[in-house]
């Protein structure tokens, strides 16, 4: 009874560090452009109102600047979308000040720190500057969040037959966390899906388990970026994407369960 | 949606560790909630506090996943049988075969909280003893479970704050429905620790009483905590009297990270999201077991949302007056509570509540009474507006 895990691509989003978009990461994949290593640069999230765009967090600008690269790159609207948030940890940075006063004598936090605590602050701020009210699923799997999301968006893909969009992102934690979780920046891939083909798709992903061995990236900067950054997981995907190249690629999930992708360009 | 058999389920809260407990706590209208004392926290609130945790021994292979949320998990895990029938699922589908879909909201946080209490004084390094990964993280329950089983299939957590224990049963439904599993765990698992504590009570939502849904003077939520899981498969000829997941419903209120929409458009969209999936109409639907906080705008927003569909026809309770608000944990927890409600025939009232809010139309149940119920409806309802609906059933 088992259905194919399948859908299509037709939009990507991309931050890492030195890696500010799609185009940059692309030509830097393609050979096509020098890879630089630089702090990851977030946008201004100009689709929020003033005030809340100046207390815009970095893993809210982080995932908006992925979810809208994916869906401008589409030319989709995001206010119908179905999301899917995974993401290995939340805001780090909010986590160590509550963390620290509350540790402290005076323990009374402020509200907007603790509603910002949630895992799924990054998505509750997407759903309020979309106006998107479809499904929003919010998961982590520590360093199998990728994969993770990319089952959940697929199923919902496919079973629901509504274009879905994954936003997979990381941000850092200050220390002294930073010590014992060392993501060292803010990076993410935003992947618009759709239970179709159409105009726009780029290419077809099926993924199937596997326990092979993950791909690995020739370019030791960008290796580096897969396994230091839990959603960069993705990154031999990308880069088949980014070649236009069909075939087979295997990602990292949960040992020793992989995801093998199988990739037919459009 | 295709029927989804509960093959096993089991739920641990401030009534009492497993299913007799719980049933009896329902049946006699008791709550669980007692005045906070609650680690070194000074806050006038009332908390559901489960026994003995802290007591729970995690395997030596699995010591470094040390912390409160698993004690608790674990303590889930080995109730009402339900371990057994995981390995027993194991044996028939095999290790990969067999998921892991659990919902929290902070997990082993109170471990971190308790760190920064340590750190270096030169350096302000945390202790050597404190584990990230598997106290702290999300998803350090449901990788716990997953090794505690020594699964080697898919897992994750979800974390949308209140609603995640209920979003699990639709994620792992989508899944099954897939093929890419034959068997999953599902729930939720909270614990009590300093940040939702004092996070709740910064926001003025805790309750210097125990909390009282749907009560007109209702002032606030009383925090618990509870680990609930269920064993999902497929099924083609369900046994009669057993237990089903009927329906899934989920949505996004777009409107604000702490409150409802005020009129529960969220919510109604998430009912009939459920209602659509398990093909059912509103008629059908014989118990609703509410979100019903306890703050005056969560239960007036859900109130609107449930009169608006249902009328005053379809009676309701929250039961979060007899195990308090276990955030992460309540989708699971309630679920729970619904499939009690199908295979006993007795609905729950609603400890804590008095005087009913006139302004909210529904036939809300004080006091519990027996009754048939063939179809319940559960939904609960997280920060960041995440909305979830679940219809269960009973197979005939």
């Amino acid at each position: 009874m088992s259905k194919p895990l399948t859908a299509w691509i037709e939009g990507i989003g991309f931050l890492a560090p030195g890696l500010p978009d799609w185009p940059t990461a692309r030509a830097v994949m393609r050979g096509d452009q020098a890879y630089e290593n630089a702090p990851s640069v977030l946008p201004a999230p100009t689709i929020l109102p003033p005030a809340e765009r100046r207390r815009a967090s970095r893993v809210v600008k982080l995932t908006l600047a992925l979810g809208l690269e994916a869906a401008a790159h589409a030319g989709t609207e995001v206010a119908q979308l179905a999301t899917v948030f995974s993401a290995s940890g939340a805001d780090g940075h909010n986590c160590h000040a509550l963390c620290e006063q509350l540790a402290g004598e005076d323990r009374q936090i402020s509200p907007t720190r603790f509603h910002n605590s949630v895992h799924n602050a990054a998505a509750g701020y997407w759903g309020i500057a979309t106006g998107s009210m479809a499904p929003c699923q919010v998961i982590c799997a520590y360093d199998a969040s990728f994969g993770a999301g990319l089952l959940d968006a697929l199923g919902q893909v496919v079973l629901d037959r509504q274009t879905t969009l994954l936003i997979a992102y990381d941000s850092e934690y200050p220390e002294p966390l930073f010590a014992k979780r060392p993501v060292p920046d803010v990076a993410g891939v935003g992947l618009l899906l759709t239970p179709e083909r159409t105009e726009r798709s780029l290419a077809q992903l099926t993924v199937t388990p596997s326990t092979d061995n993950a791909a690995t990236l020739s370019e030791p900067a960008l290796e580096n970026l897969r396994t230091a950054i839990p959603a960069l997981r993705a990154l031999p995907l990308l880069r088949k994407l980014a070649l236009g190249e069909g075939g087979d690629v295997c990602l990292d999930y949960l040992p020793p369960m992989q995801l093998s992708i199988t990739i037919q360009p459009c | 949606m295709t029927p989804l058999l509960l093959s096993a389920y089991t739920a641990t809260t401030c009534l009492g560790r497993g299913l007799d407990a719980t049933r009896s706590a329902l049946r006699e209208g008791r709550t669980g909630l007692a005045p906070c004392a609650f680690e070194t926290v000074r806050l006038d609130t009332w908390v559901g506090e489960a026994l003995a945790v802290d007591a729970e021994i995690l395997p030596t292979a699995l010591a470094q996943y040390d912390c409160r949320n698993n004690r608790l998990t674990q303590m889930g895990l080995q109730t009402d049988g339900f371990a057994d029938c995981v390995r027993e699922a194991i044996a028939r589908y095999g290790r990969a075969r067999v998921g892991v879909f659990l919902g929290t909201s902070t997990a082993g946080i109170l471990q971190t909280e308790l760190a920064y209490r340590h750190r270096d004084p030169a350096t302000g390094a945390l202790p050597d003893n404190f584990h990230y990964r598997t106290t702290h993280n999300s998803f350090s329950l449901a990788e716990f479970t997953r090794d505690y089983f020594r699964l080697e299939g898919m897992a994750m957590a979800i974390s949308t704050a209140c609603s995640s224990s209920a979003k699990v049963f639709a994620a792992a439904a989508r899944q099954l429905e897939l093929g890419t599993i034959d068997a999953a765990i599902v729930g939720g698992v909270d614990t009590l620790c300093l940040t939702t504590l004092y996070g709740f009570a910064s926001l003025q939502l805790t309750s210097t009483q125990p909390c009282r849904p749907y009560d007109a003077e209702r002032n606030g939520i009383s925090i618990g905590e509870g680990a609930a899981f269920a064993l999902l498969e497929r099924t083609h000829q369900p046994a009669s009297g057993s237990v089903l997941l009927l329906g899934t419903g989920e949505s996004s209120d777009a409107y604000h990270m702490s409150s409802p929409h005020p009129e529960g458009l969220g919510a109604k969209l998430a009912m009939e999201a459920a209602l659509r999936s398990a093909g059912l109409n509103t008629a059908d639907i014989d118990y609703i077991n509410l979100h019903g906080t306890s703050t005056p705008a969560n239960d007036a927003a859900e109130g609107k949302a449930v009169a608006a569909l249902f009328g005053n026809r379809v009676p309701c309770s929250s039961t979060k007056g007899a195990t308090g608000h276990t955030l992460g944990a309540a989708g699971a927890v309630e679920a729970v509570i619904c499939a009690l409600t199908l295979t006993d025939g007795f609905l729950p009232g609603s400890p804590g509540t008095q005087n009913l809010d006139p302004a909210i139309p529904i036939n809300y149940l004080k006091q519990g009474k027996p009754g048939t119920v063939r179809h319940a409806l559960t939904n609960s309802f997280g920060f960041g507006g995440s909305n979830c609906s679940l219809i269960l059933g009973v197979a005939s």
